[in-house]
């Protein structure tokens, strides 16, 4: 039995598994920075209306 | 001149405790943490390029598994980390628990799911070495169900945090939970020792020598740093985002956003 399709399997799943849990906090704070930026405009918003 | 020594002696200490309290604050910890994280990814990718070389080009194949040794080059350092995460998620969670510092909480909990990923990929990498080696992909031995126990107990903890909506709350209760599960990392340790399993024992010892050849060795313990500089780069990651959530509505954290430092 060949073992070359395991140790490529292995690998590939490593590396499969470790950039999701890397990219999946980027995706997070690029969407915490979005709802932060819009509440910002809220509040200037209300800031503005309300002298 | 014991007036002297004082004098001498209270800055350096100040500073020590100063570094404390700033690691404490969110706004220091999270511009601190995003100049190291840089720093962390390069080291993690220079080290890994350099074990993996060393590792599938030059060590040569085992006698006995052939080839398929050189799984252990993800295997052995995945599993090694999912143990030290769940250590280091448990002690922070009881420095959380009973000294109520928030920051404690947040990595505790950033810890998490970086403990499952390795987990998943010694629990997957090790079921592809054994079908080879073993003729079989699983067999419920005691290192093999006390390893799955751990992925079960990571995604326990990171869903009580999810199930309730006061973070806090949440944290204080899967740190509880962290905390409890830690019996199971010695039953993980000493499995191969305890039972009769089918997995093998430990190859490297930190007190005695290893029965490893240190052509094998040493890209393995290259390796094994290489994921710490992950686990650290993903782990402050993970906490600078849960701060930027959790606090959305200070001032500091507007700052960040105006300024744009991402």
């Amino acid at each position: 039995m060949s073992h070359t399709p395991f140790i490529w399997a292995a690998y590939t799943v490593g590396t499969v598994v470790l950039l999701w849990c890397a990219l999946a906090p980027l995706l997070r704070k690029k969407s915490a920075f979005r709802d932060i930026r819009r509440l910002i405009q809220i509040e200037e918003r209300s800031g503005d209306s309300n002298p | 001149m014991n007036t002297q020594i004082g004098i001498k002696d209270k800055p350096r200490k100040n500073a020590l405790v100063m570094f404390i309290h700033k690691l404490g604050s969110p706004p220091w910890f999270y511009d601190f943490s995003g100049k190291l994280i840089p720093w962390c990814w390069l080291i993690f990718g220079v080290l890994t390029v350099w074990g993996l070389y060393l590792g599938l080009v030059k060590a040569p194949a085992d006698y006995l598994q052939g080839e398929s040794f050189r799984i252990m080059y993800i295997h052995v350092p995945s599993a090694w980390m999912s143990m030290l995460i769940y250590t280091s998620m448990a002690v922070m969670g009881f420095i959380a628990l009973v000294w109520r510092i928030r920051i404690m909480e947040v990595l505790a909990m950033s810890s998490a799911p970086v403990g499952a990923a390795f987990t998943l990929i010694a629990l997957a990498t090790g079921s592809l070495w054994g079908r080879p080696t073993w003729g079989t992909y699983w067999v419920w031995d005691a290192r093999l169900t006390s390893e799955l126990v751990l992925l079960f107990l990571y995604l326990g903890v990171m869903g009580l945090y999810s199930a309730i909506d006061e973070p806090r709350k949440a944290a204080r209760a899967a740190c509880l939970l962290a905390l409890v599960g830690a019996v199971n990392l010695p039953i993980i340790h000493y499995s191969v020792k305890w039972w009769n399993t089918l997995h093998q024992g430990s190859s490297i010892s930190l007190t005695g020598g290893s029965n490893i050849d240190p052509s094998m060795l040493w890209p393995l313990l290259i390796m094994a740093i290489a994921v710490k500089f992950y686990y650290a780069a993903n782990l402050l990651t993970r906490a600078r985002v849960r701060l930027l959530e959790q606090d959305l509505r200070k001032g500091w954290v507007q700052n960040v956003v105006r300024e744009q430092k991402p």
